[in-house]
């Protein structure tokens, strides 16, 4: 579903690689952690799947499509195939929940009708149900990453990238979210979650990859984080 | 095909809420839009006008030959084929000795006293052959036609250029060409600068909805999707503008005809003006919205074009 074979990406050359020689494989419908201290290299990663980046070496496919043969002008059709929750939520502070998650239908042309037969699921699936006519800012930190992931999800993408969704939480709103990621990847989405979060990283129990200075330093599947963190 | 209907009409009804919204900011672009399609559409209007003006003048223009009475059908007619053959001559009449007296009779009815005189001699008037030419500038060709010898000795006098005219003709042709060209230069600036203050308005609509337009981009939106809202916006500038500059030149026509008896003002004739405007009421319409239309869809095509570019620089 993921392949990344090689990619080194540098911003400036002085600075040394944002990533280096990464090579990493994620089948469909596996659940991805990626770990690693902040500047580690794990959004450079994410931006590199979403092309909002090029890598400067190294080839990345993602669902089939090979980014070296995707002109610009395709972009808008591969990010309708990847779900993405953006570690500060991107959201539209003066559009509803309800808005905010139907926006990503409607600039794919989804109809109205549609719009307002899924939405309702989609927010009922992150327990947001009653919160349709809320805006952005009455809500708490948790239920904003929620109504993020809402419409990540909405388009049912195969792949969902998730960029430190538990970073501003609380512990308990921390947990939400990652029990709604879980529940989406059981429906059959190939999720990828960066986090520096141990305790998630050891209650989830899945495959995790901790990339250090830009390169992968472990990858272990079913793992913990804190026994893998010796490499240097 | 069906999501692509609903898109288009979203991103109609999306900028068509943006107009709204941004109503005093657009006022500004409008405003300097009215100015602009106004004054291309009085520079059409003027232009029209002077074209007639030098018509009128230039039509009443000929070049009279006369001939001697001793001059017989044959020469004549010989005569007319040859002028006839010239590459200027547009059109040529010929008046007999009776015919000319006619005229003549027709043209002076008032004068019982000259009429008087001229019935109690001979006829004085020579035959005539009236020469309209195509092209003014060139008479010359014509001039040296008729001073070659053998012609010349058919002629009882020297021809009639109304010379005194073609100088007159010549200042106004000068003049409408001068203002011809003042006005290309007005409409281009005018164009310009309605460009850029729609472009600044639309970067400014932009600027305030920019964290709008990157979320747009990463949930994958096209960028006629985040585009059209924008060029919907500027084309109803367009539209307005259009129908602003007509509904001002009415209005201009309709007062300066009730204060303009005589309706002229020097060589600009209003009356033909007001005609012409009437006329081609519809035209005018439909060309000034086009213009408007295009100057705003260009602008605001432009504008946007910095902000939807993919940051993906090649490696």
């Amino acid at each position: 579903m993921i392949l990344l074979d090689r990619v080194t990406k540098t911003y400036n050359k002085n600075l040394g690689s944002a990533l280096e020689r990464i090579t990493l494989h994620v089948e469909p419908k596996e659940f991805v952690i990626v770990v690693g201290q902040s500047g580690a290299g794990k959004t450079t990663l994410l931006r590199l799947l979403t092309r909002e980046e090029r890598p400067t070496s190294g080839k990345i496919i993602v669902g089939g499509i090979d980014y070296d043969k995707l002109h610009d002008r395709d972009i808008p059709l591969l990010r309708r195939k990847i779900g993405v929750v953006f570690q500060d939520f991107k959201l539209l502070p003066n559009r509803t929940v309800f808005e905010n998650v139907a926006f990503a239908l409607e600039i794919v042309g989804v109809s109205t009708k549609e719009i307002n037969h899924t939405v309702p699921r989609v927010l009922d699936i992150v327990n947001l149900k009653g919160k349709e006519k809320n805006m952005p800012m009455e809500l708490s930190g948790g239920e904003r990453q929620r109504v993020a992931i809402a419409r990540a999800i909405v388009r049912q993408p195969k792949i969902l990238i998730a960029d430190e969704p538990t970073g501003n939480l609380d512990p308990k709103h921390a947990w939400d979210v990652i029990k709604v990621l879980e529940k989406i990847n059981r429906y059959g989405t190939t999720v990828l979650l960066t986090t520096h979060n141990q305790e998630i990283v050891n209650k989830l129990k899945r495959r995790v990859v901790t990339i250090k200075n830009g390169k992968i330093a472990s990858d272990h599947a079913n793992s913990g984080y804190s026994s893998h963190n010796h490499e240097a | 095909m069906k999501r692509k209907f609903i898109t288009f009409g979203r991103v109609v009804r999306t900028g068509m809420v943006n107009f709204v919204r941004n109503a005093w900011l657009a006022i500004a672009a409008m405003a300097i839009m009215v100015v602009t399609l106004t004054i291309i559409l009085f520079s059409i209007i003027t232009n029209a006008t002077f074209n007639n003006t030098v018509y009128q003048i230039t039509s009443k223009i000929d070049v009279s030959i006369y001939l001697k009475d001793t001059v017989d059908s044959n020469q004549t007619n010989n005569l007319i084929k040859e002028i006839k053959a010239l590459p200027n001559t547009q059109s040529l009449v010929y008046l007999s000795k009776t015919q000319a007296l006619e005229k003549y009779k027709q043209q002076n009815a008032g004068n019982t006293q000259l009429l008087q005189a001229i019935n109690e001699t001979d006829n004085p008037l020579p035959a005539t052959i009236r020469v309209k030419p195509r092209d003014l500038n060139k008479i010359n060709d014509l001039k040296t036609f008729l001073q070659q010898p053998k012609i010349q000795s058919l002629q009882s006098d020297q021809p009639s250029y109304s010379g005194d005219r073609k100088a007159a003709i010549d200042k106004i042709t000068h003049a409408t060409n001068i203002l011809r060209e003042a006005g290309v230069v007005a409409v281009l600036v005018f164009a310009l600068i309605s460009v850029l203050i729609i472009f600044n308005t639309i970067q400014m609509a932009i600027f305030n909805r920019r964290d709008e337009l990157t979320i747009m981009r990463l949930l994958g939106a096209t960028t006629w999707y985040i585009r059209g809202p924008f060029v919907v916006e500027t084309v109803i500038y367009g539209v307005l503008s259009a129908v602003a500059s007509i509904l001002i030149a009415n209005a201009l026509f309709v007062t300066a005809s009730s204060s303009l008896q005589a309706s002229s003002l020097g060589l600009l004739d209003i009356s033909y003006s007001q005609t012409y405007f009437e006329k081609h009421y519809w035209i005018l319409l439909a060309m000034q919205l086009t213009l408007g239309i295009l100057i705003g869809a260009a602008s605001s095509v432009i504008a946007t074009r910095r902000y939807l570019k993919f940051k993906t620089p090649k490696k």
